[in-house]
């Protein structure tokens, strides 16, 4: 478990992480969304004990991570693919990991088999595609068998076989029983990953729940029905519960109801029904709207 | 989705080894002779070395006239024919570079991060690097100059001016040079922590050890003390038996105050780098 409590890191004049608090729960995968310099790394880095917070504290398994003498049998973590030195093996990187925790070589070649580096250990690092270095982090983040694991976009890189790979293998972890952490600033990659979202934007906390939650998040889910007589439907469906606003060209944005059901309560009524589109509520759309106030460069003319 | 049933048992935690200072200097062996161009540089350090004691060897024979020469200072002949400026300034170039690398190498690549990751306890990786090191670079420098006095002295006896280690003043001589690779190597350490690009760490370090010393001479007090408070000048002193003919000094080095000088500048470098490293962010 990760408990995050009023963290704050401030350089200067600006604020990288501002007053957030969450926690991550064991047993399900955690993903950590925010635009790019939102502060996911920043917040990642002060779980880790490598910087120091200006305010507020971060717990991992209700310790501070920097009071432990040794880290990879308490958490794994993948911050960068490329925090490795290019003039050594694969091999002997983990290696030396490994013997400084006290954790066995034929451990390392467990790892080195599961993420699929097996034959490429004996090359040197400097030498690796993108993809490879971030298999080889999940390696160093899996070698100490640990509870907890951190991974900073860890899809990068991979090509498509390797990111539905690392899904299961986020799982598969969770299912173990460990907390898994994730950061992404693509909705797409965590939609098919996480179960539960903790949302940041310019350091501040936007969401922490659970998928569903945030998907409903998603102000234009809904029904979009087109009618000869838009104002007869709008008022039958409202008696019926459901908010209808009137959208282009006659057709109504209906919410609160199924397809399904309108289509039964339009026949009802002697409505013909020009068009019925169901549009499932997007995770891309809501965590555009919910970060579009804290995007830190955003692009010209696309809000 | 919801959230899957918790394992029984969450793994790790629950059978964690003690957390021993051996294994860290196990895995930082193997960290410091896992690049490659690390044994490469020491063996041709060590090879420049002897190849120099050779060179100086063939020298001094040249130079020599049997019966000239008083004892002592033939003595000192000797032992400058086995290591020379040029063989200190190799030993300051490997040791220093070495050094600068150990950490600038993490902090340039990144690697640092993964390191502390793996090793929070920030003061015991440090020491733990440290003792690698210096342990690495003490065997290296005995190595090195003990083979070359060893040849030096062999090519030398053929005219009866070569010594053994048991002559006075060898030993202390011997010492003095594998102690420089030591603190060299030391100091490149914490230039690497302050400085933390490689290229600029190795530098820093050779202006520190190699140039600093040319500021100062003996000229005042102050700029004397300076001066033999250096690494470079105090391994000088200690590689000269006797000032007696040196040139003469109105602010003469001591043998104890260039042992303390060494001291102290390693202890200086381990511990600025201790205090930079804990209370950085990474």
């Amino acid at each position: 478990m990760i408990e995050v409590t009023g963290l704050t890191k401030r350089y200067g004049a600006t604020t990288a992480v501002d007053r957030l608090s969450f926690t991550v729960r064991p047993g399900r995968v955690t993903g950590f969304l925010g635009p790019n310099g939102a502060g996911k790394s920043t917040t990642l880095r002060m779980v880790l004990g490598l910087q120091e917070p200006t305010g507020g504290t971060a717990t991992v398994g209700g310790r501070p991570f920097r009071s432990r003498p040794r880290g990879l049998r308490h958490v794994g973590a993948l911050l960068d693919a490329g925090d490795v030195h290019g003039g050594r093996t694969g091999r002997s990187h983990l290696r030396a990991l490994a013997r400084g925790n006290a954790v066995p070589f034929d451990r390392v070649e467990r790892v080195l088999a599961e993420v699929g580096l097996g034959t490429a250990a004996g090359r040197r690092i400097g030498g690796y595609s993108l993809g490879m270095r971030q298999r080889l982090g999940i390696a160093a983040a899996l070698l100490g068998d640990p509870p907890v694991l951190l991974f900073d976009e860890p899809l990068n890189g991979l090509d498509p076989e390797g990111v539905r790979w690392v899904r299961g293998l986020f799982r598969r972890l969770a299912a173990e029983g460990r907390t898994v952490f994730v950061s992404s600033h693509m909705m797409a990659e965590m939609e098919h990953t996480a179960d539960h979202l903790v949302v940041i934007g310019r350091g501040r906390l936007i969401a922490d729940e659970g998928l569903g939650e945030f998907a409903a998040r998603a102000g234009r889910a809904g029904v979009t029905v087109r009618t000869a007589e838009p104002g007869r439907l709008a008022a039958v469906l409202r008696a019926a519960g459901a908010t209808a606003l009137p959208g282009q060209g006659g057709s109504l944005a209906v919410t609160g109801l199924d397809a399904g059901r309108i289509g039964e309560l339009a026949l009802a009524a002697g409505l013909p029904l020009q068009g019925l589109t169901a549009r499932t509520a997007s995770l891309e759309e809501a965590f555009m709207e919910l970060t579009a106030d804290s995007l830190d460069h955003p692009s010209g003319g696309t809000r | 989705m919801t959230a899957p049933a918790r394992a029984a048992s969450v793994p790790g935690d629950a059978a964690e080894p003690r957390a021993r200072f051996r294994d860290l200097l196990a895995a930082e062996w193997i960290t410091f002779w896992s690049l490659r161009s690390t044994p490469a540089v020491l063996l041709l350090g060590a090879a420049v070395i002897v190849a120099t004691a050779v060179r100086n060897a063939r020298d001094t024979l040249d130079h020599y006239v049997p019966g000239t020469g008083r004892p002592d200072t033939m003595r000192q002949v000797a032992l400058d024919s086995s290591f020379s400026m040029v063989g200190a300034d190799v030993v300051l170039l490997v040791a220093g570079g070495l050094g600068a690398l150990v950490l600038a190498g993490e902090y340039a690549s990144g690697r640092i991060r993964t390191s502390l990751a793996a090793v929070p306890d920030r003061c015991a990786l440090l020491l733990a690097k440290a003792l690698v090191l210096t342990g690495v670079l003490f065997a290296w420098a005995a190595a090195a100059v003990g083979t070359a006095f060893g040849v030096d002295q062999a090519l030398l006896s053929d005219r009866g001016i070569g010594l053994s280690v048991a002559d006075p003043g060898a030993l202390r001589f011997l010492a003095a040079a594998v102690l420089l690779a030591m603190v060299c190597a030391l100091v490149g350490l914490a230039v690497g922590v302050l400085v933390r690009h490689s290229a600029a760490s190795v530098v820093g370090t050779i202006l520190v050890l190699f140039f600093l010393p040319s500021l100062f001479t003996d000229t005042y007090r102050w700029t004397a003390d300076v001066s033999h408070a250096l690494p470079f000048t105090a391994w000088r002193r200690l590689a000269t038996l006797s000032l007696a003919h040196a040139r003469p000094s109105d602010h003469p080095a001591t043998v104890a105050g260039s042992w303390t000088a060494l001291a102290l500048w390693a202890l200086a470098s381990l511990l600025l780098a201790v205090l930079v490293i804990r209370r950085r962010d990474h």
